[in-house]
């Protein structure tokens, strides 16, 4: 595997040291510089419609911004001080109940003030996707208590 | 789903409290309703456990994300007669301001009510109406019921 940033949680390991991630069984499945997969085990606290068991499209949209987050971390070696801009997400069919939800997710150019990212969320075959998004990232924001990020870009 | 069956054939608004208890996740995050008139806010009551940055510490994006989308399916089971739930074509979020570690509040408009897709924005904000933290743009599949003669009163 090639080299990750400074505290990069291993391939394996649950997010521990992020609550909501924690909160979600979110476990890190394989990391390299810029290139992440992330899984979701299925949870029944996780069912977005009863009847259907389908899981909510809400947990896509955390794992799929989580996921972008650390592709952008690995690449800037910045954690932590890294802010979502903007996250839209395509959805494709929904999830099969049961069955845990991947995310591979890509950060595939950094400038100055901004990194990008494109991922998809699949349970079987990447190829036959749930969901796909595609998210920007402010870079450099504070990470000190009691100072705001700046949500907006351009500086 | 039963709720929505149950009001439909009662003539009536779904029992929002009812179904936002009856979705497991809606129960995982903290999301309540608050329904004056036709006017609908929705509630994310702050725990621990939708902390994404610790060190901020502040919300969870996708906690935020899925508290909008929530906000946009709730707004259409009050202004569509549908049995199924809405569900998400796509979604896009703007993140405007860090989500800090206390009760957030979001409203919905459905901007275009189509006969199979509907656009809805959302906004989230906490202290300060005016400060939004985050928005939602999005598109939802509907699935409405044929209008029985004699029911409506429109």
């Amino acid at each position: 595997m090639s080299k990750v940033f400074d505290n990069a949680p291993p391939a394996g390991s649950l997010l521990a040291g992020i609550p909501h991630a924690a909160a979600l069984g979110l476990h890190i499945v394989s990391i390299e510089t810029g290139k992440v997969t992330c899984r979701v085990p299925f949870a029944a606290h996780l069912i977005g419609n009863p009847d259907t068991r389908v899981i909510h499209g809400g947990v896509i949209t955390a794992l799929l911004d989580n996921t972008c987050g650390i592709a952008v971390g690995s690449r800037t070696m910045l954690r932590g001080q890294i802010a979502t801009l903007d996250l839209r997400i395509d959805y494709m069919k929904q999830a099969t109940p049961d069955e845990d939800i991947l995310a591979f997710a890509e950060c595939f150019k950094v400038t100055r003030n901004i990194a990008f990212a494109r991922g998809v969320a699949y349970q079987t075959d990447q190829g036959d996707p749930v969901a796909t998004c595609a998210a920007a990232f402010m870079l450099g924001t504070r990470s000190t208590p009691g100072r705001q990020p700046s949500g907006t870009g351009g500086t | 789903m039963d709720i929505l069956r149950r009001a439909i054939a009662e003539g009536r608004k779904p029992d929002l409290r009812e179904l936002v208890e009856a979705i497991p996740y809606c129960r995982f995050l903290g999301v309540e309703t608050d329904l004056k008139g036709n006017e609908l806010t929705t509630i994310l009551r702050f725990s621990d456990r939708l902390i994404g940055n610790p060190v901020l510490p502040a919300l969870h994006g996708g906690v935020v994300g899925a508290f909008l989308e929530i906000t946009a399916v709730i707004q259409l089971m009050l202004e569509t007669e549908s049995e199924e739930l809405p569900k998400p074509v796509d979604i896009g979020i703007d993140y405007l301001r860090s989500g800090r570690p206390v009760d957030t509040y979001a409203r919905a408009t459905v901007t275009k009510h189509g006969r199979r897709v509907c656009n809805v924005r959302a906004e989230a904000w906490q202290e300060d109406h005016a400060r939004p933290i985050a928005a939602l743009h999005g598109h939802f599949l509907i699935k409405p019921i044929e209008p029985k003669t004699g029911q409506s009163d429109e």
